[in-house]
């Protein structure tokens, strides 16, 4: 089978400088030289198939991304894109890709959007007039169209996001590169992003798009199949629904709880799988997911909140989300 | 032959986009005005500089207007090193720190060493009209002595070529190692900027220096061209002793075009090994100033 992304045993380690007073201490977790971004990844991404890779910052996606975009050398490992080598054939590689970045603002401020786009598409070889129109047509999709003769330093943030996504496609890549694409941006550009996803990917029989995110609603909306990747290791690959029916004969609880002293104590309760807690600021609530084995197991949870004389604010039990899949496997929330 | 067109695309684009960020600051008009005065001030301090040292008032010999082409001259053309050395590690930095460009650049199927190579022939027009108008202002305001015959219109133009060819391949080398450094690291170009202005006979003739320095001096190609360019323009600078007086033209131009070959291809290979190691590094699209 052709693959259109494919790695093998994929490494990448970071050397970082010590500090003087980092070198003189006992090498810790925090302040050893070599950080472990990628740790023996596998994957296989076929060719016409929407592969989302989910995981908390700092988990080691955008590395990954970076890799198989041929911005980064693995350390360990072997990768292809469009079978082709990611360490030896990067030409052929960089014909058939494109990536765009999340929070990404890039682009030179004293071009118009139009301008941005287009320039970049002349480096894709693709034909001036095509651009031009594509660039139009891609504009209108994503809300620019009356902004692209702007200058891009006049833009907001958003609006450069979705400038950003217009480069990305104008160059109508075999296989997109999608890292974290609606990362701060409100709830109707994001929809726009999604729906414009989905799409591109249904309506092209072979086109790829390996898109990470941390926002699990997103994976399970669009993705056909998602790798949860933690610390740089992938935990588990499959489709949205066979990862959710890894915990469907758990069920989940979600507490909301004025703060504890001391949560550890849920660690002792016989019949939990794992939980998470997370402190809304806003509320100064905490918010705690059970994933439970053990419907006896809610009765102690209980016993421990009320124990401490704190008052439980709102509880739960919902359908298993890739949160709840996650939160099963690492014990914590992905946010 | 599709290779070429595409970097011939890529040289087009590359350079158009240069133009638009040299150009583009500001309105056409303050543009043309800023690119007239800026390299008149720039060359008035060296004049008054030179003013002060001759004036007997404050010790100084009478005015010598063989050695003030010699300065002259040397210092207009210094305005290409100068340009091409900055602005090609100004390219790669601020696609890498200010635009964040670089990581869609760099994906892109694209010779990266063209690319550079394109943008810093932006720098090189925007240096070329800087020196024209030094030279202009020095011929008809200073009274600089330049005469440059018809006949050696050609010897001249290829002597700026070859000159030009091996400056931006200086500056590319110069950009190629700052793929690896931070963005403080500008210090590195100006320091090789004032070893050459120092050492190539730009503003005095290199006998001046001790045999180390003069074999410094020598070691560099730029010096040639410094030697070669005035040969041209301004003949009469040649009862100056440089040390290089005694090469004959055709020997000077064949060190100078042997030695622009040789650096050329370190340029070329320079650039792709360091964009290999930072490639290797992560540092490609790293960002150092916070």
């Amino acid at each position: 089978m052709n693959y259109a992304v494919e790695t093998k045993n994929l490494c990448r380690v970071f050397k970082r400088k010590r500090s003087r007073k980092e070198r003189k201490q006992e090498p810790t977790k925090e302040n050893q030289k070599e950080v472990v971004a990628l740790d023996d990844v596998n994957i296989q991404v076929k060719e016409g198939e929407l592969f989302g890779l989910l995981g908390p910052n700092g988990a080691g996606k955008t590395t990954l991304i970076k890799i198989l975009s041929t911005l980064l050398l693995p350390t360990k490992g072997e990768a292809w894109v469009a079978g082709h080598n990611v360490a030896e054939d990067t030409f052929n590689i960089r014909m058939k890709i494109n990536s765009v970045s999340g929070g990404e603002s890039s682009g030179y401020g004293l071009l118009t959007a139009r301008e941005n786009v287009w320039m970049f598409s002349q480096f894709y070889d693709v034909p001036s007039k095509v651009a031009k129109q594509r660039a139009d047509d891609l504009f209108k999709t994503f809300g620019l169209y009356e902004k692209r003769n702007q200058k891009m330093r006049t833009l907001s943030t958003g609006e450069r996001q979705k400038m950003g996504m217009v480069r990305g496609f104008i160059t109508d890549p075999d296989i997109i590169f999608l890292d974290e694409p609606t990362l701060g941006l409100d709830v109707n550009a994001s929809r726009v992003i999604r729906r414009f996803v989905a799409d591109w990917v249904r309506e092209h029989e072979k086109k790829t798009v390996l898109l990470t995110t941390h926002y699990m609603m997103e994976a399970e909306e669009l993705c056909d199949r998602v790798a949860i990747i933690d610390k740089g290791k992938v935990l588990v690959c499959d489709t949205p629904e066979n990862l959710k029916k890894t915990v469907r004969r758990s069920s989940t609880l979600r507490l909301e709880i004025d703060p504890l002293k001391d949560y550890s104590k849920f660690r002792d309760i016989p019949g939990i799988r794992n939980f998470s807690k997370k402190v809304n600021p806003e509320t100064n609530r905490s918010e705690l997911v059970f994933v439970i084995d053990d419907e006896a197991a809610v009765s102690d949870i209980l016993s421990v909140v009320t124990g401490e004389g704190k008052r439980i604010h709102e509880l739960r039990k919902t359908e298993p989300t890739l949160e709840d899949v996650f939160v099963s496997l690492v014990g914590r929330a992905l946010e | 032959m599709a290779m070429i067109k595409r970097h011939w695309k890529t040289l087009k684009t590359a350079a158009w986009l240069g133009w638009q960020m040299e150009s583009n600051w500001t309105q056409p008009f303050l543009f043309a005005v800023y690119s007239i005065l800026k390299p008149i001030a720039a060359t008035m301090i060296l004049v008054l500089m030179y003013w002060v040292v001759i004036n007997p008032g404050y010790g100084g010999q009478a005015e010598n207007a063989i050695m003030f082409s010699f300065l002259y001259v040397g210092n207009a053309f210094y305005i290409f090193v100068g340009q091409m050395l900055f602005g090609i590690f100004r390219v790669i930095q601020g696609d890498r720190e200010w635009y964040q460009t670089i990581r869609n650049v760099y994906i892109a199927p694209i010779s990266y060493y063209v690319y550079v190579v394109a943008r810093a022939l932006t720098q090189l027009v925007i240096a070329s009209i800087a020196v024209v108008i030094t030279l202009l202002f020095g011929v008809f305001v200073l009274g600089v002595q330049i005469s440059l015959a018809v006949t050696d219109i050609p010897l001249f133009l290829t002597i700026l070529v070859i000159g030009l060819v091996g400056v931006s391949a200086m500056g590319v080398i110069l950009g190629g190692i700052s793929f690896l450094t931070a963005k403080h690291m500008h210090g590195m170009n100006e320091s090789v900027a004032g070893i050459f202005y120092l050492f190539c006979g730009v503003l005095f003739p290199i006998s001046m220096f001790p045999v180390w320095g003069q074999f410094i001096s020598r070691a560099i190609p730029l010096t040639y061209w410094f030697e070669a360019l005035r040969r041209v323009l301004a003949p009469e600078t040649l009862q100056i002793p440089t040390s290089l007086t005694q090469i004959d033209t055709g020997l000077l131009m064949l060190i100078l075009l042997s030695s622009t070959i040789v650096l050329v291809l370190v340029s070329y290979f320079v650039f792709k090994g360091a964009d290999y190691l930072a490639r290797r590094k992560g540092v490609i699209d790293m960002i150092t100033s916070y």
